[in-house]
């Protein structure tokens, strides 16, 4: 057996602190981080795209020798893991597609050049279901990633590799990108924690869309310390980004208190626990509760009704966007390419598209084309953004009377192979708790709820507008309480 | 024509050049003369994760047109996405404005009056919408046909252009050209529009005729183009119908190097463009106290400045209208007056001569009116009220200065061009004339009309040098001799 350095336990915002103190740590520590992966990733396959370590290393000389000059950086030679939608500039951006498979994109997103400028160093591009659409990881038009609690059951998606680096511990913390859970699913999957902030609040600019009006940026991380350190880092105004919100100097450091800041009102969604929950998820998720009530907190139920219309109204309208944001994909500036010899641009479109998109995307586009279209834009889209206000109107209404709601992260455990993807309908019901915060645009956070049978179980807290501070103070609240944090999965268990 | 019931409307695309930079990011909005994909960026190339953030300049530009069209301004901003594929549109979408569900064009329901016929004719405005140019195909041989490969520039991609769109109004290609006229006029007065760039304004004429089918006529770039491709259209389309043809319904493409429409595609359904609205750019409103700054500002009017101009300087209804169709013709004027007075006349020669010569030319305004300055027009004024030059010698001076590019004085030195008012100098060649015309002093000493064909004689000998009032006094007095009378 090998012995790592124990810096890799360290969670990231304790790394930090040792960095500052002592900058040559950071050498030992990336050596370290690639000693995991050269071990691990063989079974789990979390990056599309890994930086070697020689370059890595410079990076973390240059962050080394801005600690020494007294450089403050908050992420200062922290490894930081990316899903593969956020475009990284030089470095291979795919989004899990045929289509983009050798795009290297002229520019950073704003999150990365936050991340950077903060002494953030990206370490690799992780799997994903190709342009975001899945919620397991097997869409990617690569290769399957694999759940380290059990390499036989799949990650959740679909930021399905940034949940797995940072759970197998490949890196210290990762970005996802959530459309309709993409973050919260696997991150519940894998026992760590993550976050879909605010509409708004973190800026989209060099996140390749999938579904606009829904998604966001959000931190990846094994706990709620590390997730509120990168949120910091990467919230707040971006005028690149139109859908940003007007708020700056956020620091959610603040919020990581023992004890309540206010007397939090929590309500559960009586639709999320009665049909097609897993019994073991409800016995975590009641126990989850239980936390929340021996520290004075009261628990009450509601009920909204309309809630059952979220999940098709959610599809219409990611899959109509999806149409539009997807349509860029041609082969002609950048992508996957054919010959155009002798041929009308038609045909290349539709050579390029049939063979550049996997299945599942193809389906969404096809959907989405047909519900945007004449005659039919009215049935459907239109439709479902009406759906979508009235739930944002119930919501808003709760909220009035409570501080937070709370749901099982997904009705049920994380699937094995293929159990899934045999039945789509299956499929895309594990997203229905998540789903709402998209529609509503509210942040939702999903933190482990407890480990049943090796495998873990998540638990959703979703607040009213710009709450983030306040779901990580209860997050925070409840990994003390129960001890669920920095946890080690069965498959490097071996390792670190 | 007149009998054909013709129903005409016009869609105008006009980029905005006084923008610094484009619609929705911060490359530079002047692309032209740019080595091909230099004037681009991650936004206006479509590339993976980029978004758009809208230039409020462009806003206000499409508000002050609002208002100077007289149109009922939108209370909030949307911006819709129009899907089609086409190489020249990088996202496969166009960011525009669309008038239907969840969607709404800035400006709606305006107007512009054009002069027809010595009366005034109101043409009904149906849209502004403010959206984004494409990139230009290039074809490298000039012509589809001939070109082995295709090439694209994007530095034009995401240019802020306004699409303004008639009603079906407009009753001939004249009326047509007129309102181009105007509107070019309206947006050259805004100071947002250089009409005179290449692409900058570009024309989709619709017409159809009773009987027939509605014909889109694309791609045509200048107000007298729009004319001619109309009357082409009326007479193929007038043909067909005659000999019991079918006109139909199709778009066509304007060849300006041929002057004739080509049949572009044969339109068998509505191309269905999936418009919703674009979730990158959220809904803006649109203050009435934003509206009311702006139409605070709004600067002087053709509408206006025509009437000033006759007002102001006694010009005729026709020389104001003709000077003010053109912003820079109109300032051309108002500085030679500004520079030595003598509005009418100077009125006269910039429509009747200068505007002439540039036009049969063909050179920009913008350039002669840099060749022949106000000052060298007030000189050649100057000289001619001081009976140095007449006229007629006005009138051959000036193409010479625009076609040489010299300077007024050395062309009336160099071409001996000086007005003979010597009555010495006159009075020899009067002689010569009388000398070697007997039958034309008989006939003058009868009737004194025909004293004006010795005038031309003695201008004849000098080239139109002669001063015409003096020779015709001389020559009277000349036959007054002969015929003995004191
Ligand atoms: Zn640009």
């Amino acid at each position: 057996m090998i012995i790592l350095s124990k810096l890799i336990r360290k969670g990231a915002t304790e790394l930090v602190e040792l960095f500052k103190s002592d900058p040559r740590l950071i050498e030992e520590y990336i050596v370290s981080v690639y000693e995991v992966i050269d071990r691990v990733e063989d079974l789990v396959r979390s990056y599309i795209t890994l930086r070697p370590l020689n370059e890595v290393l410079a990076d973390g000389a240059k962050v080394r020798e801005t600690l020494t000059n007294g450089f403050k950086g908050r992420l200062a030679g922290l490894l930081v893991a990316v899903k593969d939608v956020i475009v990284t500039k030089n470095l291979r951006t795919t989004c899990a597609s045929k289509i983009l498979y050798d795009f290297i994109p002229p520019y950073n997103a704003t999150v990365i050049e936050r991340i950077i400028g903060e002494g953030g160093i990206v370490v690799g591009k992780t799997n994903m279901d190709e342009f975001a659409m899945g919620s397991t990881t097997e869409n990617s038009a690569f290769f399957k990633t694999r759940n380290p609690w059990d390499l036989d059951r799949v990650p959740g998606g679909s930021s399905g590799g940034s949940a797995v680096a940072v759970a197998a511990y490949e890196a210290s913390i990762a970005l996802g990108s959530d459309t309709g859970g993409s973050i919260r699913v696997p991150a519940a999957y894998t026992g760590i924690v993550g976050i879909k902030p605010t509409y708004g609040l973190v800026s989209r600019y060099g996140l390749i869309s999938y579904g606009t009006s829904l998604e966001q940026i959000g931190p990846m991380a094994r706990n709620v310390s590390d997730l509120a350190l990168l949120l910091s880092v990467i919230a707040g105004y971006d005028p690149h980004d139109s859908t940003s919100l007007k708020v700056r100097d956020l620091n959610y450091m603040e919020f990581l208190k023992p004890t309540p800041m206010k007397k939090y009102r929590i309500a559960i969604i009586r639709e999320c626990v009665s049909e097609g929950v897993d019994n073991t998820v409800l016995t975590a998720f009641n126990r989850s509760l239980r936390r929340f009530e021996e520290e004075g907190l009261e628990v009450l139920e509601v009920s909204i009704p309309i809630i059952k219309y979220a999940l098709p109204a959610y599809y219409i309208i990611a899959m109509a966007e999806a149409s539009s944001n997807l349509a860029r994909y041609d082969g002609i500036r950048y992508g996957y390419h054919v010959s155009v010899e002798g041929r009308t641009w038609d045909e290349v479109y539709t050579e390029v598209r049939s063979e550049g998109f996997g299945l599942e995307v193809k389906k969404r586009i096809l959907l989405g084309t047909f519900v945007l279209s004449a005659g039919y834009y009215d049935q459907y889209y239109l439709k479902a953004s009406k759906i979508r206000k009235l739930l944002y109107d119930e919501f808003m209404k709760l909220f009035k009377e409570v501080d937070v709601v709370v749901t099982p992260t997904t009705p049920t455990t994380p699937p094995r192979f293929g159990e899934a993807l045999t039945d789509p309908l299956k499929l895309y019901l594990l997203d229905t708790y998540t789903v709402v915060a998209n529609l509503t645009g509210l942040p939702a956070i999903s933190i482990p709820s407890d480990i049943v049978n090796d495998v873990p179980v998540g638990l959703q807290l979703i607040g009213p507008r710009l709450s983030e501070g306040y779901l990580i103070n209860l997050a925070y609240i409840h990994e003390l309480k129960s001890g669920l944090k920095d946890l080690v999965p069965t498959a490097v268990s071996g390792y670190v | 024509m007149s009998n054909l019931d013709i129903k005409i409307g016009l869609e105008v695309h006009t980029q905005i050049t006084s923008l610094k930079t484009k619609l929705f990011c911060s490359c530079p909005s002047d692309y032209r003369g740019k080595p091909p994909n230099t004037n681009v960026c991650p936004v206006c190339l479509g590339l993976p994760g980029a978004l758009p953030v809208v230039n409020i300049e462009a806003i206000r530009a499409a508000l002050m047109v609002a208002l100077a069209l007289k149109c009922e301004i939108s209370d909030v901003l949307v911006f819709t996405r129009k899907h089609y594929f086409y190489p020249d549109l990088p996202k496969n979408y166009q960011i525009s404005q669309y008038d239907g569900p969840g969607s709404i064009p800035i400006a709606k329901n305006g107007y512009i009056v054009i002069g027809v016929d010595g009366g005034l004719k109101k043409v009904r405005i149906r849209r502004i919408n403010i959206e984004e140019d494409p990139g230009k195909i290039v074809y490298p041989t000039g012509s589809l046909l001939t070109s082995k490969y295709t090439l694209i520039d994007y530095n034009r991609s995401g240019i802020a252009l306004l699409e303004i769109v008639s009603e079906p109004d407009l009753r001939s290609p004249k009326e047509a050209r007129a309102f181009i006229d105007k509107l070019r006029s309206i947006l050259e007065h805004l100071g947002l529009v250089n009409t005179e760039l290449e692409g900058a304004l570009r024309v989709d004429a619709n017409i159809s005729l009773a009987g027939g089918s509605r014909v889109e006529i694309k791609n045509i770039s200048s107000a007298k183009d729009v004319e001619r491709a109309l009357t082409y259209e009326i007479i193929r389309q007038s043909k067909a119908l005659e000999t019991g043809e079918k006109v139909r319904r199709e778009t066509r493409h304007w060849d300006a190097i041929r002057k004739v429409t080509v049949p572009l595609r044969v339109k068998e359904f509505e191309e269905d463009y999936r418009y919703f609205p674009d979730p990158d750019l959220p809904p803006v409103k649109i203050s009435l106290k934003l509206i009311e700054e702006i139409y605070q500002k709004l600067p002087e009017l053709p509408d206006q400045r025509i009437e000033r101009f006759i007002k102001t300087y006694g010009l005729s209804d026709y020389l104001a209208t003709v000077l003010v169709s053109e912003k820079v013709l109109a300032d051309y004027f108002e500085e030679c007056v500004k520079y030595c007075g003598n509005p009418e006349i100077i009125g006269n020669i910039v429509v009747n001569d200068f505007k002439r010569w540039v036009d049969e030319m063909d050179i920009e305004v913008s350039k002669a009116v840099k060749i022949l300055t106000p000052n060298q027009l007030c000189q050649l004024v100057y000289m001619l009220n001081n009976n140095i030059i007449n006229i007629k010698i006005l009138k051959e001076i000036i193409p010479k200065v625009l076609k040489y590019n010299k300077d007024v004085n050395t062309i009336v030195y160099e071409e001996n061009y000086i007005d003979i008012s010597n009555e010495e100098v006159l009075m020899r060649i009067i002689d010569e004339v009388i000398k070697e015309n007997p039958k034309a002093v008989k006939d003058a000493l009868i009737n004194p009309k025909a004293v004006n064909y010795l005038v031309g004689q003695v201008m004849k000998k000098t080239r139109g040098r002669a001063n015409p009032e003096l020779t015709n006094k001389l020559i009277i007095k000349k036959l007054k001799e002969l015929s003995g009378t004191p």
